[in-house]
């Protein structure tokens, strides 16, 4: 079974959202990761358009039209929170401030490599802040669809598509598999329940390592 | 005396000429000068090089009216899964015809550039886009190692800008997250014309808590529309649950 879209943001929120973090979201499948921060626990999400600890969406009757994410998306506040210009908040991205940065991906290679701004059959793209969170944040998690509408891998030996960064994700959640980024090449770590591993390396187009604890993801 | 208050928005940006390079805040669909650039839109300005974060949104009427013919952005176009709401934007269709051209610029690169270009520096090196098209055609130098493009800093002949409060010297306050570009963009053009929502006396304002000292303004005027307006960006389709918060989705939050 491939994870919906709100399974797996339940799987990226459970994963790497740890207490006392700064993690920034991407547009698209990464925003609703903040519908399902983990109880308990504290942590700031940061947005490119300048607000720090921010929280999941307000009722209707509680927007307030100066308070949005960089996806657009009208949020609440925490306790704590604060605000500050765009200078700033790259300033804390560029910088390396900012633990967790969740992206989309197009493509994403064996060297973790990530495209995700432009194909290149549309003349025109649009980058946004991803550039900078790519190459700023400790972490760098990817969230995207195994394969591409067109049934292409979106793993892939070396990206075709124009690159966001070069050698800066270090995870991979799709809907199929958790597979990580590292020195030895990429290492599947969990497949979608129901998912076999032949399953997952047929839709990859790089050789995958099977990890010793390979497992069936637990939702 | 100082007093930088203007009467009018229209007259506030009188001598805004053809050709001009302006720099625009705003976000999505916050901290626009809403009433400044329809002001521009009445002028009819042509030929402007426009730096703002994003098309469409708040710079939509100039598009309309074909008054921006390049953008320094990193939102030209947006493209959404076919199932989501579509964004209105007649910039992208001009980019299709070859009436407008984009030069594309990472959001922190372009804000960078203008608060750079703001304090007199005229260029700097960034570890973001080595490696990209970005980078084509710039030189990369190694720090420590580590690969850094160099980008040069941006200066603009007008900035269009939005603030809470002001006093008559020009010292500005933001609501909430609504500083966003605004606080870079207004330190970093010849002309920086401000709208805000309310004047007040010197000596109002908290000198703690100015984001923008005086130094950097040199127009104010106050809003003049009851409720300034991002006019819609997302065309009217049935929205799915997830996106029932997106600020500029008019069925929800209608114009008011």
């Amino acid at each position: 079974m491939a994870l919906t879209r709100e399974l797996m943001a339940i799987k990226v929120s459970r994963e790497e959202l740890h207490d006392g973090i700064t993690v920034n979201l991407g547009a698209g499948m990464p925003a609703l990761v903040y519908n399902y921060l983990p109880p308990d626990i504290e942590v700031l999400l940061q947005a490119e358009n300048g607000v720090l600890g921010y929280n999941g969406a307000p009722e209707l009757d509680e927007i307030d039209r100066d308070v949005m994410n960089a996806s657009g998306f009208y949020v609440t506040l925490l306790p704590g929170a604060s605000f500050f210009p765009s200078h700033v908040s790259f300033h804390m991205i560029t910088g390396g401030h900012v633990d967790v940065g969740i992206l989309g991906g197009l493509q994403v290679s064996e060297l973790g490599d990530l495209a995700n701004w432009i194909v290149p059959e549309r003349r025109f793209g649009s980058i946004g802040g991803a550039m900078n969170v790519a190459v700023g944040v400790k972490r760098l998690i990817v969230m995207m669809e195994h394969i591409d509408h067109a049934g292409r891998p979106k793993i892939v030996k070396e990206c075709i598509y124009p690159l966001t960064a070069v050698g800066c994700v270090k995870r991979i959640y799709t809907d199929l598999a958790v597979i990580d980024v590292t020195i030895e090449g990429l290492v599947l770590r969990e497949t979608a329940p129901g998912v076999t591993p032949e399953q997952v390396e047929a839709r990859t187009e790089p050789k995958l390592i099977r990890a010793a604890d390979l497992k069936e993801m637990e939702l | 005396m100082i007093d930088k208050v203007i009467a009018s928005c229209d007259e506030a940006v009188a001598d805004i000429f053809d050709g001009a390079i302006i720099a625009f805040g705003g976000f999505v669909g916050t901290g626009y000068a809403v009433n400044l650039i329809e002001a521009l839109h009445r002028k009819g300005t042509k030929n402007i090089t426009a730096i703002c974060t994003m098309a469409a949104a708040g710079l939509l009427p100039l598009h309309e009216a074909k008054q921006i013919r390049k953008m320094i952005t990193s939102f030209p176009v947006f493209y959404r899964p076919e199932n989501m709401p579509q964004v209105y934007n007649p910039f992208e269709e001009q980019l299709l015809a070859g009436e407008a051209e984009v030069e594309i610029c990472p959001q922190g690169t372009m804000v960078m550039k203008m608060w750079m270009g703001g304090g007199g520096y005229p260029a700097f090196y960034t570890p973001v886009g080595v490696g990209t098209p970005i980078a084509n055609g710039k030189e990369i130098r190694v720090f420590d190692g580590k690969e850094y493009v160099l980008e040069q800093s941006l200066r603009a002949d007008f900035t269009l800008i939005k603030a809470w409060k002001a006093d008559r010297w020009g010292n500005l306050i933001y609501r909430k997250g609504a500083s966003n570009f605004n606080v870079a963009f207004s330190t970093a053009a010849n002309v920086t014309i401000v709208e805000v929502d309310e004047l007040v006396e010197l000596g109002e304002l908290d000198p703690s808590f100015v984001h923008t000292p005086g130094i950097y303004v040199d127009r104010i005027v106050v809003k003049e529309a009851k409720y300034p307006e991002v006019k819609l960006i997302w065309t009217e389709k049935e929205l799915p649950s997830e996106v029932t918060h997106l600020p500029h989705v008019g069925k929800i939050e209608p114009v008011t």
